[in-house]
């Protein structure tokens, strides 16, 4: 029951057609685009489902292109970016994008981050309830189980495990939960993240050592994930 | 000594030679009563020599030229006149001033010539070492790419005829070809990012028990090695360290630790803060290194002798340097027990945040 329709924008024939073959036999349907000007007019005259759009582009800087399509474009654009370039992901996950892959990406990592961006996509469901295995969370009541027993939180740890859990399978930068849960004049304060993101693994993970709900992204940000 | 000389600015070689000159002329002619004139020319020699061999041509000559003066107005007689009225004592001032500026000028000469033979040698290094990385990278570089394109063509033209075991593991050999390339790529990115010169750490609060757990993870997901021990205290402190640089550190150490033992060996890795100093500790109970190589295994391209193939002898001059850009330091020992042991002590902020009770 697929069949969204993605957007390629990348130069590299290579990864464009390895890009393909994997994600028609997951039964999307690709369209490509090999350049930025293509990409723009492509998106334009048949909007599609997603985009994968490459930073490295010849004619434009990925950055602008992606200014650009945010400008009308709402659906997920998810960006493909060469090895050890945080700086770069981190501003492009502030312009707007959804999500990111480094390249070389395994092929199960690009299928989960365009599941998670096309479902968060789709559905606002209206369930109070978050379950994950072991794992529930009652954003009505404001309660958080863990193997059915309640898990006391401070407000702090409760309203940073909340928006994590609400843009589950997607990565928030740090400036960006920083921002969010302890106000703007703490961007710089990531101390406060890290303090929090392990006592909150300590309450919710089995092994706060090895979490598997907290993911961190080195030198991006943190995602949750169900499982 | 050469580089020490270097280091004098132009001004202050005027000023020492000249200073040198005035000490030993006035010297001179507190003892003239004793002392010869003629014998004062050759202290004077001797200073140009001295000054000669320390200073740059123009301070010499110049230095040759006022000690050939001072020597005529001091101590030929009359005193204190340029004059000179005997003719032996002319022939020798003139000959005193042709011998100070061939003094002068030939040991210049003959330090250039040192300063190029130097340079030729220092050149002839850079390319032995320059050999040694190619002869290590087409070496690293190729065997994965030979096995890549030989898995495929494999694949492409004997595909029927391919048992299934053959064809997965060819498969599998690709992929394990790629990652190494992938490693190696990263290593020379890393060493060019070095050798650029600079290379400014972008610090940040890190979390080591994180990052330590973190680092082991990815190594056993890539080398499928499962014994690496961690020892970390929880509640260490924050330090502001640049974390990509950090991981990139123990992942070295910890990769060589597990390319390099056998394979039972144990591997532990240990994190500690000692007053504001980060102090990491890699262990293993492995052969250990022959003492006689130690101080060569940060060396760029160095690779230990009789070894297997495997690294391109960069990974440890890149944990060294970015050891380095911490202002930290590394050093690398043979443990009672045989294995080697590498230390790591980097100075950092610390935040003992996670001590404060939150709301």
């Amino acid at each position: 029951m697929n069949n969204a329709t993605i957007l390629v924008i990348d130069d590299e024939v290579q990864i464009r057609k390895l890009l393909q073959i994997t994600l028609e036999s997951n039964d999307y349907k690709v369209i490509q685009a090999s350049t930025a000007k293509e990409g723009m007019i492509t998106t334009a005259s048949h909007p599609p489902d997603l985009i994968l759009l490459d930073l490295g582009l010849p004619d434009d800087s990925g950055h602008h292109v992606l200014q650009q399509l945010r400008a009308w474009y709402t659906k997920p654009i998810i960006i493909l970016s060469v090895q050890s370039s945080e700086e770069d992901i981190v501003k492009a996950l502030d312009n707007g994008a959804n999500d990111y892959l480094v390249k070389p990406f395994r092929t199960g990592e690009l299928l989960a981050r365009i599941r998670s961006a096309i479902r968060g996509n789709l559905s606002e469901e209206n369930d109070p309830v978050i379950d994950c295995g072991s794992l529930q969370i009652d954003l009505l009541a404001r309660i958080v189980k863990k193997n059915n027993e309640i898990i006391k939180l401070t407000t702090t740890e409760y309203t940073l495990l909340c928006m994590l859990v609400k843009n589950e399978g997607k990565v928030l930068t740090h400036h960006y939960l920083l921002r969010e849960v302890w106000g703007p004049g703490y961007i710089n304060q990531s101390q406060y993240l890290r303090v929090f993101i392990a006592q909150l693994r300590k309450k919710i993970e089995d092994d706060a050592n090895r979490p598997v709900h907290i993911v961190t992204e080195s030198g991006v940000g943190y995602r949750f994930t169900a499982t | 000594m050469a580089t020490l000389i270097n280091r004098i600015s132009k001004p202050r070689q005027y000023l020492y030679s000249i200073l040198l000159l005035t000490l030993v002329a006035s010297g001179c002619y507190l003892f003239s009563a004793y002392i010869d004139y003629r014998v004062v020319a050759f202290l004077l020699l001797l200073v140009v020599s001295v000054t000669a061999v320390l200073f740059d041509i123009l301070p010499v000559l110049i230095t040759a030229a006022l000690s050939a003066l001072t020597w005529n107005f001091f101590f030929i007689p009359p005193h204190f006149t340029f004059r000179i009225d005997n003719t032996e004592d002319m022939v020798l001032f003139l000959m005193y001033f042709v011998i100070a500026l061939v003094n002068a000028a030939l040991t210049y000469k003959i330090r250039k010539m040192q300063k190029e033979s130097l340079a030729k040698e220092e050149k002839a290094n850079t390319i032995k070492l320059y050999n040694t990385l190619l002869n290590s990278l087409s070496h690293e570089l190729r065997t994965p790419i030979a096995t890549i394109v030989g898995a495929t063509d494999n694949l492409q033209n004997f595909n029927s005829k391919l048992s299934d075991t053959n064809r997965n593991e060819l498969v599998h050999e690709i992929s394990k070809a790629s990652f190494r390339l992938n490693q190696q790529v990263e290593n020379l990115l890393n060493m060019s990012r070095l050798e650029s010169g600079f290379i400014q750490p972008k610090k940040d609060w890190c979390d080591m028990v994180e990052l330590l757990y973190e680092t082991v993870k990815s190594i056993e997901e890539n080398t499928g090695v499962k014994k690496i021990s961690i020892q970390v205290d929880q509640n260490i402190p924050l330090f502001k360290l640049d974390k990509g640089m950090m991981e990139q550190v123990i992942y070295n150490l910890l990769y060589n630790a597990t390319l390099y033992t056998p394979q039972h060996a144990a591997i532990s890795i240990s994190a500690r803060c000692h007053a504001d100093v980060l102090k990491i500790v890699v262990e293993d109970n492995g052969p250990g290194f022959p003492p006689e190589e130690i101080n060569n295994v940060f060396d760029k391209f160095y690779r230990l002798k009789n070894t297997q193939a495997g690294g391109t002898g960069l990974g440890l001059s890149i944990v060294k340097g970015f050891t380095e850009a911490h202002k930290g330091k590394i050093f690398l020992e043979n443990a009672d027990t045989g294995g080697a042991r590498f230390t790591i002590n980097i100075p950092a902020e610390t935040s003992y945040l996670n001590n404060l009770k939150n709301e």
